[in-house]
């Protein structure tokens, strides 16, 4: 067991687990985000709950948080080691006769992830800490000091929808997440092992997969956007 | 047909090569690669030039010494062959060929397109055997059934001749089809499973320590073998891994 973590093969375990676990994250956060569509008081009840219920915001969110940097760490480690591991490239390399493009830029795609994780952290996550740790304001509502404002939490997020640049960026970053999961959803199960006859069915549920929940978040920026401007 | 190659030139292990244009003419389109270069070294030494290093024993596609990447690919386009079953009726008149030995920190280049590829063979010595006696009371391995399934998927794993195109291929340098391929081939058998826990640790660190890159599972290996390794192998061999890891 000693070596397992300092091996090729525990680390792409290791990868791979986190991946699970970011994937299953993204499937609940996108399970809330499109009730900001249908139902608005919906969305900030589960919102609510979600940013005051001390299990997860004391056990999940640290969890998540360690998930999302180990995720990446591991893979700058990986993609320096993989680098050494070729000193003199290929005068010519015919890459694409081979393998897909997502498979062999999953370090740009996940570097544009990362960057919008740090605007998406702006966006929303520091705001919400600041709001409810240091200003001490864990009512949730627009206006803490009347209690029938309502929550803040759906006008947030419609406000942040508003710029024209903002919503463009949050697009291509979820293209980016598209391609980074087109790839990554059926490399973590072959990471663990997962390869035999119900691969061929997995393969499938992984591109819906990575189409349909980027999509989705495509969706309801463009919604609120939309709704913003036609407004 | 007539074409120009660029070929890698290096000296030695420590000279820093370069890639040298070449031209040869009357190339019949049903020549193996390796016979085109031989007519290409037939012409160096008639003019006197050193002609290009390259590996080669069997001719016939199993010794897996040849270790040349062509125009972007190990063992050129053509799929499931070596270098020496590729024809250059793959290749048009009037073509640019990009010839140079398979890159990998774990593969250093000896001299021209030679590389060394004895990592592989110290993957192998580190667990890549079952220990039988063989002083004359050796047990017919016949003698133990082995489902059919098991039996089929051993052999395709054993078919592996570590010619080293999945390493040439991987964009990580990884190592992963071969070693998953040598750990499956043993691992699949009633043979195997008593050394299976050292096997596959030990092979896993000889792997590591050589320099071999990460797999990503990008699948270029699968594609490019000469021999058709499936990427199960490399799965199968992560299985294996964690079993042996958890166990000691």
């Amino acid at each position: 067991m000693s070596g397992i973590l300092n091996s090729s093969i525990g680390r792409k375990v290791a990868m791979a687990l986190s991946a699970f676990f970011l994937m299953i994250f993204l499937l609940q956060h996108f399970a809330i985000n499109i009730l900001s569509v249908f139902s608005p008081d919906t969305f900030n009840e589960v919102s609510h709950f979600m940013g005051t219920f001390w299990v997860i915001q004391y056990v999940l969110q640290p969890v998540l948080i360690f998930g999302v940097v180990f995720h990446f760490v591991m893979g700058f480690i990986l993609e320096l080691k993989n680098t050494k591991s070729r000193q003199v490239s290929y005068a010519k390399n015919n890459g694409g006769a081979n393998s897909s493009w997502m498979s062999r830029n999953m370090i740009w795609s996940g570097l544009a992830i990362l960057a919008f994780i740090g605007l998406h952290f702006y966006d929303f996550w520091f705001p919400e800490i600041n709001t409810k740790f240091i200003v001490g304001d864990m009512s949730g509502l627009i206006d803490p000091n009347t209690a029938d404002s309502g929550f803040r939490y759906f006008e947030e997020l419609q406000h942040k929808f508003h710029s024209h640049v903002r919503t463009i960026i949050y697009v291509i970053a979820f293209i980016f997440l598209a391609l980074h999961l087109l790839h990554g959803f059926n490399s973590a199960f072959q990471s663990v092992g997962a390869n035999n006859k119900y691969t061929k069915g997995l393969q499938g549920f992984g591109k819906v997969y990575a189409i349909l929940i980027p999509l989705g978040f495509i969706f309801i920026a463009v919604f609120h956007h939309l709704k913003h401007v036609l407004s | 047909m007539n074409l120009t190659l660029k070929i890698w030139r290096q000296k030695n292990a420590s000279d820093k090569g370069k890639m040298v244009d070449y031209k040869v003419d009357d190339i019949s389109p049903d020549m193996s690669f390796l016979e085109m270069l031989d007519v290409l070294n037939e012409q160096l030494i008639n003019k006197d030039d050193a002609p290009i290093a390259f590996d080669h024993d069997c001719r016939e596609g199993i010794c897996g010494m040849c270790s040349l990447y062509i125009n972007g690919e190990a063992h050129g386009p053509d799929r499931g062959v070596t270098t020496c079953q590729l024809h250059m009726r793959m290749f048009n008149d009037g073509d640019t060929i990009y010839i140079e030995p398979f890159r990998a920190s774990a593969f250093p280049v000896v001299k021209d397109l030679i590389v060394d590829r004895s990592s592989f063979d110290r993957i192998q010595h580190a667990g890549g055997f079952i220990s039988v006696n063989t002083s004359g009371n050796t047990i017919d391995a016949n003698a133990i059934p082995i489902e059919k399934h098991d039996a089929d998927t051993a052999f395709e794993a054993a078919t592996c001749i570590g010619c080293g195109a999945c390493v040439a291929s991987c964009k990580n340098s990884s190592a992963m089809l071969f070693v998953g391929a040598k750990v499956s081939q043993f691992a699949l058998l009633p043979q195997g499973k008593v050394e299976a826990t050292d096997r596959v640790l030990n092979m896993v660190k000889q792997m590591d320590e050589e320099g071999f890159g990460n797999c990503t599972n990008t699948g270029a290996c699968e594609v490019e073998c000469p021999k058709g390794i499936s990427l199960e192998n490399i799965a199968r061999m992560n299985r294996e891994y964690l079993k042996a890891s958890l166990k000691g």
